[in-house]
C-alpha cells in the first residue's frame, strides 16, 4: 500500500484517496515542433526498476496535482513536492542521493 | 415557489453503536479565491463571523461556519433560508478580486453521527486516521467515503457532521448504517 503525503493539503493520503497521473516531467511538444519530438512526448515513458518520478493527484481530498518521487522496486517514497516546478526541488534529489548515490532519470540525477 | 427538501428527509438510524441522522438542509456557499486576501477575509468574516481557517480546519457553530477546503476553496456554511442573502452580500463584496462564490446547498447532503462509537462508524469507511489524538474538532478532513467523495468534521467529542454529493446521499446513509449495526464495534480508538 502506497501512502504519499500530499503538500498542499498536508494529509498522509493513503493510495485508495489518490489517482496517478503517470510520468513527471514531461515537456510538451505542440504545433510546430518535429515529428519525432511529438512522437516521442506522446509515446515515450521511461519504466525503471528503481527511482522514479510520478505525478499524483489528491482525488478524494483537496483535488490538488503534486509529484512524487519514489522506488518502483521497493514502493520507497522519497518525497512528494509541488506540481509547480520543472524539476526536482534539490532536498528531493538529495533524499535520493542519500540511499541510491549515483541514480540517474532521464536528465536529472 | 415549491417547497425544499433535503435528500433524505431527516432520516435517520438509531439502535446501532451510533445514531445516524440526515441533517436537513443546510445553506452552503463554495468559495474559491485567494484565501490570504483581506478582501475575501472580510466577506468570509461578514457572513459567518468566523476568520479565514488555517490548513485543514474547521471553525463551524451549528449550522453557520466555514471550512478549509484546499489550498484556494473553502465551504461557507450558512442557515439555508439565508443562503442567497449571503451569497449577494459576498459576491457583491468579490467584486474587485479575483474570487468565485457559488451556491452548492442543493448539491449536498449532510449527516450527524453521534454517539461514543462515532469515530469507529467513520474509521470502517474512511481511510482516515480517527483516533483522538489525531483528530480532534475543529479539524476537517476530506476524503472518502467507501466508493464516494465525502468530508467530515466533528462537532464535538462524540458526533461527527459528514457532507457529499446529494447524488449519493442514499447510498452514504446505507453504508453509515452498516458500519454502526449493533454489536459492530471494534474497540480501536
Amino acid at each position: 500500500m502506497l501512502i504519499l503525503n500530499c503538500p498542499c493539503c498536508g494529509v498522509d493520503a493513503e493510495e485508495s484517496e489518490l489517482a496517478a497521473g503517470g510520468e513527471a516531467h514531461l515537456k510538451r511538444y505542440g504545433p510546430g515542433s518535429s515529428e519525432d519530438d511529438f512522437h516521442d512526448y506522446l509515446f515515450m515513458r521511461e519504466n525503471p526498476k528503481g527511482v522514479h518520478f510520478e505525478r499524483w493527484r489528491h482525488a478524494n481530498g483537496c483535488g490538488k496535482w503534486f509529484h512524487a518521487a519514489r522506488c518502483t522496486q521497493t514502493l520507497e517514497v522519497f518525497g512528494t513536492y509541488s506540481a509547480q516546478v520543472y524539476e526536482p526541488p534539490q532536498e528531493i534529489k538529495d533524499a535520493i542521493t542519500a540511499k541510491r548515490p549515483g541514480w540517474t532519470w532521464r536528465d536529472f540525477s | 415557489m415549491s417547497e425544499p427538501i433535503s435528500a433524505l428527509n431527516h432520516a435517520s438510524y438509531d439502535g446501532g453503536i451510533a445514531r445516524v441522522e440526515e441533517c436537513g438542509l443546510q445553506g452552503m456557499i463554495t468559495l474559491r479565491g485567494d484565501l490570504s486576501d483581506k478582501v475575501l477575509a472580510k466577506a468570509v468574516k461578514d457572513a459567518t463571523g468566523q476568520k479565514v481557517p488555517n490548513q485543514r480546519k474547521a471553525l463551524v457553530n451549528g449550522d453557520t461556519g466555514v471550512c478549509w477546503m484546499s489550498t484556494d476553496e473553502l465551504l461557507v456554511l450558512v442557515p439555508y433560508a439565508e443562503v442567497e442573502a449571503k451569497l449577494a452580500a459576498m459576491t457583491n463584496a468579490l467584486s474587485g478580486v479575483h474570487a468565485l462564490a457559488v451556491n452548492v446547498s442543493d448539491a449536498r447532503a449532510v449527516f450527524r453521527i453521534s454517539g461514543a462509537s462515532a469515530r469507529e462508524v467513520l474509521g470502517k469507511l474512511a481511510p482516515v486516521e480517527l483516533s483522538a489524538e489525531a483528530f480532534q474538532p475543529g479539524q476537517i478532513r476530506r476524503s472518502r467515503l467507501a466508493q464516494v467523495a465525502g468530508a467530515f468534521w466533528m462537532d464535538d467529542a462524540d458526533s461527527f457532521r459528514v457532507v457529499c454529493f446529494r447524488s449519493a446521499a442514499d447510498y452514504v446513509f446505507n453504508l453509515l448504517k452498516v458500519a454502526a449495526q449493533p454489536g459492530s464495534e471494534v474497540g480501536v480508538y
